[in-house]
């Protein structure tokens, strides 16, 4: 279970996070939505330690993240999987050597490295693109290479920064469906971060918005769909006013 | 005026305390021994072995233009064999450490910088940190080692490559003979003045690599930050030296 605390977070004197507080059980998928800017990121990056919170905390099975020191983050990072914005692949690295670079760290041996890379790389329809760099990949591949990087650890969590971002319509729908297998494949508990509102219907058990530093509602999609709260309307509804 | 003296004074410390910092937990991460071997090797060839045409190109014409201006010098008041003492002393105990150290600088501080300035931005390093890497043991440690490492390695081909080309140079140029030339040489050649230089310039290769590794990851702000971190960690490293190359004058000769 992952448990936002009370949250806060300013950068220099702008308040990003103002006490966000939040519950995500084991085994759903909550997706944040919110306006860009209003720190939805943020939240994430709090989740496997890369930012530090200035008050308030996020519970990760039990475990205050900002209270962890270097072995504490290593041991929880071991959990989750992280699947970047902009997919975040190492240049140098082939598209296989990227999904293996977080398994070589669990000391397993090459057998099980080469099967686990080939088993993610199928799940994301990606098989045979092993030797390719990043530089030679497409938006939604380098996304689908990030995906199977995280899905290759087997995390018990997947914590996804604006999936479809910058994608057309169509390869959107393949990430939301890949995000959809990867949850029955491997059972995780997902945090995905967006402002896509179809994706976020798509692949969200409950979806939570972020406004003004703050949860503004946490409700099942249809519950936001049918939604009274005029905030999380215009947002839905795409108004401008 | 004593608001701006307090603010840089605060700077200053600052800036103290976060190096502090950046030493320690490079000390810790080097407990992660399993991490930076693997890279080491490859981070030695691209600093060592692709650094040698420069530091070959820049020791050859030093080594040339020592020689005629040594000669041009020493015409009707010294004996013309002081070139060869003067060529070797200069080459290892000054010029092939500071000029390869100063070139270097730019190669590899330069690309030090925009290479980890660029994971910074597009969130690599971070992607590291996730995948429960420690960035300064797959990052900084391999290169900072390779360099301390490889700058000698360098500095030590510098100075024969400067040695020799002084020596063909008097051959040719100036007339005179290899004997001369080697009598000059030893004339006043100590042990003292090799190690120095290759002492020297280890610390240079250190010096390069932890500023450039610690500038780039501090890089923010997208391409202008990457080419912000890029300028200072040239300019810091070959400052730096200069100040080494002076401090180390002081304290070892």
């Amino acid at each position: 279970m992952i448990e936002f605390r009370d949250l806060q977070k300013s950068f220099g004197r702008k308040p990003v996070l103002s006490g966000v507080t939040l519950t995500v059980k084991d085994g759903e998928t909550m997706v944040i939505i919110g306006y860009s800017g209003t720190g939805k990121s943020v939240a994430l990056k709090h989740v496997v330690g890369l930012l530090h919170p200035d008050a308030g905390d996020v519970i990760v099975d039990g475990r205050a993240v900002s209270t962890l020191d270097r072995a504490g983050l290593t041991a929880l990072r071991r959990d989750i999987g992280y699947v970047f914005q902009f997919a975040a692949l190492f240049d140098s690295l082939t598209v296989a050597e990227n999904v293996a670079l977080g398994l070589r760290r669990r000391n397993l041996d090459d057998d099980e490295i080469a099967e686990r890379v080939r088993e993610a790389l199928a799940l994301v329809d990606l098989t045979g693109s092993d030797e390719r760099l990043p530089a030679e990949l497409s938006g939604g591949m380098r996304k689908r290479v990030g995906i199977a990087r995280a899905i290759a650890l087997r995390p018990k969590y997947l914590l996804y920064d604006e999936p479809t971002t910058g994608l057309d319509p169509v390869t959107s729908a393949v990430m939301d469906g890949l995000m959809v297998r990867a949850r029955e494949h491997l059972g995780v508990t997902g945090v995905v971060v967006t402002h896509d509102l179809r994706s976020a219907y798509a692949v969200g058990d409950r979806i939570a918005m972020l406004y003004e530093g703050r949860i503004r509602q946490v409700a099942t999609v249809q519950e936001i769909q049918e939604t009274e709260d005029p905030v999380v309307r215009q947002f839905i509804e795409g108004r401008a006013a | 005026m004593i608001r701006t003296i307090g603010r840089g004074a605060v700077a200053a410390i600052e800036s103290a305390g976060r190096w502090g910092y950046f030493i320690a937990d490079l000390g810790r991460a080097a407990a992660d021994v399993g991490t930076w071997s693997r890279l080491l090797v490859g981070q030695m060839r691209r600093i060592g072995v692709d650094s040698l045409p420069v530091a070959v190109f820049i020791a050859a014409f030093t080594g040339i233009v020592l020689a005629l201006q040594a000669s041009y010098t020493f015409t009707g008041t010294v004996p013309l064999y002081f070139v060869g003492t003067l060529v070797g002393k200069t080459m290892m105990l000054e010029l092939g450490p500071v000029l390869t150290g100063l070139a270097l600088a730019g190669r590899v501080g330069a690309t030090m910088a925009a290479e980890l300035g660029t994971m910074k931005v597009t969130e690599q390093v971070d992607a590291l940190e996730t995948l429960a890497y420690n960035p300064l043991s797959y990052l900084v440690l391999p290169r900072v080692l390779a360099a301390t490492m490889m700058f000698p390695v360098i500095v030590a081909l510098s100075m024969l490559i400067g040695v020799c080309t002084g020596w063909l140079t008097s051959l040719v140029l100036l007339h005179l003979s290899t004997p001369d030339f080697i009598k000059g040489l030893k004339l006043f050649y100590v042990f003292k003045d090799t190690w120095f230089g290759l002492f020297k310039s280890a610390t240079f290769g250190c010096t390069i690599a932890l500023v450039s590794c610690r500038v780039g990851l501090a890089t923010y702000g997208g391409a202008e930050g990457v080419g912000r971190s890029t300028t200072h960690a040239v300019v810091y490293s070959a400052v730096l030296i200069l100040l080494l190359d002076a401090f180390w004058a002081v304290v070892l000769l």
